[in-house]
């Protein structure tokens, strides 16, 4: 298989990093080779916050992805602006339609807009708009279905929280569905 | 156990909890924090003892004093507090004590930042601790083989009685690979020379590093470097990758070895054999391995994060037989295999 | 024929090394039946430290571990944590603890470590040839301080038993001297106590001895006693700084 380099990016606190590990996780147990490297710097709330996850099915050569992203998760605008230029051609670009513009994207990256924001103020919580970028995400890659997803949730969320595992399978269903 | 996605500092103390780490001494520094909270939270559930140290000063002293009481002990820390363990680490390799410390390295001089760096590798390999001693250096290239080290290094530590050093640097600490910690027991030594209290003993236990008497320091030093010959003889490790038909040789340790394999696979689908030779053990150093490999080859690469350091253990492995040449990137940016790819065709001069 | 003194078992029969009249062999021997009084001498485990001292290893009749300079207490936290059951103790001069290691002592205490400190203050960095130390008295003439020790550029002596009082972790701090029969007496009874301390699982003790350096100071023995009761003990007073069983 061709390599899978996923960079997700947005504020601290917009979930990326986790989102980001939970994709590794997801990758993991369908056997792949995978590996997630946040960003890390100072401790600072609210700053911008990134994670790369690289999967294939060969041994990972690189963890950091240096060029050649194939999918980004642009959850602001500073994200896409840091991170375009290193989209690879054919790459795809998933963004949060609400806070960010795709005016400048170049016409050889594939575009999906999703009001995140949006999504996860109709489930009625905002905490789980990062799983329903996971649920972009997990529809943009062919090794994924939806159960895969459901199920990571569960795992993660399910003994500490019942409440919040249904609300954030809910919003990972409509944003895979939305796609 | 299968696998699980784990943090490589988080993994890290996992790997040192299963080989049966009794106690772990420690002060916070960015980027190997994870190892004494991951302790600090699970150490003691397991029967060892977890110190936050005032310093990395106390904290290596400390491991120092638990060691010469028999306990398995490791610290960690990160480049400006590995040069303030340094005094300690030339005590424990004086006393001959089994001490494991991890290093988990970022940029310096001074401060530096705190993003992946290879400019320790002086600082690992050559110590700042004073005196003729030598502790080993293992340099894993990622999660799995980071917890595999440290492992490794607490056997190594027990059978030569020596500091160990696993090198790891800021990638490895702060990634998320999937992982199996091997949970196989450890045998420890027996320690019958570790200050325990006499007991029912007939002499006491010393530990300690002072030899004012001139012969006996002598017959110290040739014991610490007779050990070290052993382990030359018996615990030299590497990778080779692509090498044997290879017409360049590329040297690199640690996480950047990973990028350079990718680059490796560039070259070779464009056609120029490209190899790769990886030092597993910093110290003992693969020279020979290193040297046989390169007789073949039309140059070395060194390919380092750092100015070059490494460099010169590759120039004397090469000892002369073939040019060897130096990439390298500092600061925290790590090169991209791209680079690798351009250096390596500049130096075949475009053919 | 009836024995009526004999050495104690506390110490080994390597003759000691320090300057014929200094107090070191009498704080020594002082430990040392302390130690073999309370039965713990096949359990307890000698921090020793660097100066004078450093080879207290060779004297003292138990396991040891020479430790760096000012590190001891540091040292005896790995051992103590690893073997709670053993009695821990660092033997420390004022160079050492007042000086280079103030870090590792403040911290041992404030971590209330269950050990026992032997704090040797003689005003002077004997092992290196009589320079000043943090204790060095004011005007007091050492081969760093040749015009006589001048608090306006280097400081007024530190007070360790005093500083060590605050910390809310210590148990026991007492100061005390070697200075006649009386006072080595009384620096027995804290030396014990000190002890006692750990042995009961109470936590960090501290017994400051003030002793002689006749060489150092450039006095003969008789003089240098003279000196620790009047110079040293009217800058550093004598008594318990601390004690929480007394509260």
């Amino acid at each position: 298989m061709k390599s899978i380099k996923l960079v997700c990016a947005g504020f601290g606190g917009q979930g990326v990093l986790s989102m980001g590990q939970m994709v590794a996780l997801m990758a993991m147990k369908k056997g792949f080779n995978t590996s997630w490297m946040p960003s890390y710097g100072p401790e600072m709330r609210g700053g911008t916050a990134n994670c790369q996850v690289v999967i294939d099915d060969a041994e990972i050569a690189s963890p950091i992805i240096a060029e050649g992203i194939t999918l980004l998760l642009a959850m602001n605008q500073m994200a896409l602006t840091k991170f375009q230029p290193k989209l690879e051609k054919g790459a795809w670009l998933i963004v949060n339609e609400a806070l960010v513009n795709t005016d400048e994207v170049p016409s050889d990256v594939h575009v999906l807009k999703v009001d995140f924001n949006k999504i996860a103020s109709e489930i009625g919580n905002p905490k789980v708009q990062n799983m329903a970028a996971l649920g972009s995400i997990a529809a943009q890659l062919d090794i994924f279905d939806k159960q895969d997803g459901i199920e990571i949730i569960e795992e993660k969320f399910g003994m500490k929280n019942p409440e919040l595992t249904k609300l954030n399978q809910k919003a990972f269903e409509v944003a895979y569905d939305h796609h | 156990m299968g696998k699980v996605l784990m943090k490589g500092n988080e993994a890290i103390a996992q790997a040192a909890i299963s080989a049966g780490c009794e106690g772990f001494f420690g002060y916070p520094i960015t980027p190997q924090n994870e190892v004494p909270e991951y302790m600090s939270k699970y150490l003691a559930k397991s029967g060892g003892v977890f110190v936050q140290a005032e310093s990395e000063i106390a904290a290596i002293n400390m491991v120092y004093g638990a060691a010469a009481a028999g306990a398995r002990v490791m610290t960690s820390s990160s480049s400006p507090g590995i040069a303030l363990k340094q005094e300690g680490i030339s005590y424990c390799a004086g006393a001959q004590l089994p001490i494991v410390i991890v290093s988990v390295s970022r940029g310096g001089p001074g401060l530096g930042s705190i993003l992946p760096s290879q400019g320790d590798y002086n600082q690992a390999t050559r110590g700042g601790g004073n005196g003729d001693y030598r502790v080993i250096v293992l340099a894993p290239n990622g999660v799995q083989e980071a917890t595999d080290m440290v492992r490794h290094a607490f056997r190594l530590a027990d059978t030569y009685r020596i500091p160990v050093m696993v090198m790891a640097d800021g990638i490895i600490g702060q990634m998320m690979e999937p992982v199996e910690i091997d949970t196989t027991p450890i045998p420890k030594a027996a320690n019958l020379w570790a200050a325990t209290g006499k007991g029912n003993r007939d002499h006491l236990n010393v530990v300690n590093s002072m030899h004012l008497d001139s012969v006996e320091l002598e017959d110290h030093n040739i014991l610490l470097n007779n050990k070290y010959l052993e382990i030359v003889k018996n615990e030299v490790e590497y990778e080779k990758f692509l090498s044997d038909d290879a017409d360049v040789l590329i040297v690199a340790y640690g996480t950047p070895s990973r990028i350079v394999k990718s680059a490796i696979k560039t070259l070779r689908e464009e056609g120029i054999k490209a190899g790769l030779f990886r030092p597993k053990t910093l110290v003992p150093y693969p020279y020979d391995a290193l040297h046989e490999a390169s007789k073949n080859v039309k140059f070395v690469l060194c390919a380092e994060l750092s100015m070059g350091q490494m460099l010169v253990d590759v120039k004397l492995a090469v000892n002369g037989i073939v040019p060897v040449h130096f990439y390298g990137r500092t600061g925290g940016i790590i090169f991209e295999p791209s680079e690798i790819v351009n250096a390596v065709k500049s130096h075949l001069g475009g053919k | 024929m009836t024995v009526i003194f004999k050495k104690t078992k506390g110490l080994t029969d390597k003759p000691l090394t320090y300057c014929p009249g200094c107090t070191h062999g009498i704080i020594h021997r002082l430990v040392a039946e302390v130690l073999e009084e309370l039965n713990v001498l096949d359990r307890s485990i000698l921090i020793a430290s660097v100066g004078c001292s450093v080879m207290s290893y060779d004297f003292f009749n138990c396991d040891s571990i020479q430790a760096a300079h000012g590190r001891a207490p540091a040292v005896a936290t790995g051992v103590k944590r690893v073997r709670p059951d053993s009695i821990v103790f660092t033997y420390q001069g004022d160079g050492d603890l007042a000086s280079i290691g103030t870090g590792e002592i403040v911290q041992a205490a404030h971590r209330g470590e269950n050990i026992t400190v032997i704090f040797v203050n003689n005003a002077i960095y004997g092992m290196t040839g009589g320079q000043m130390a943090p204790t060095t008295l004011p005007g007091q003439i050492t081969t760093t301080s040749p015009y006589g020790r001048d608090v306006k550029t280097q400081g007024e002596p530190i007070k360790v038993s005093e500083l060590m009082a605050t910390i809310p972790g210590t148990y026991y701090v007492e100061r005390v001297m070697t200075a006649d029969p009386v006072s080595v007496r009384k620096a027995k009874t804290a030396i014990k106590k000190a002890f006692q301390n750990q042995v009961d699982g109470k936590g960090f003790s501290m017994v400051e001895v003030l002793s002689s350096c006749n060489i150092g100071w450039g006095l003969n023995p008789v003089d240098s006693l003279k000196y620790i009761k009047e110079d040293m003990a009217s800058y550093f007073p004598l008594g318990v700084y601390k004690d929480k069983g007394k509260i």
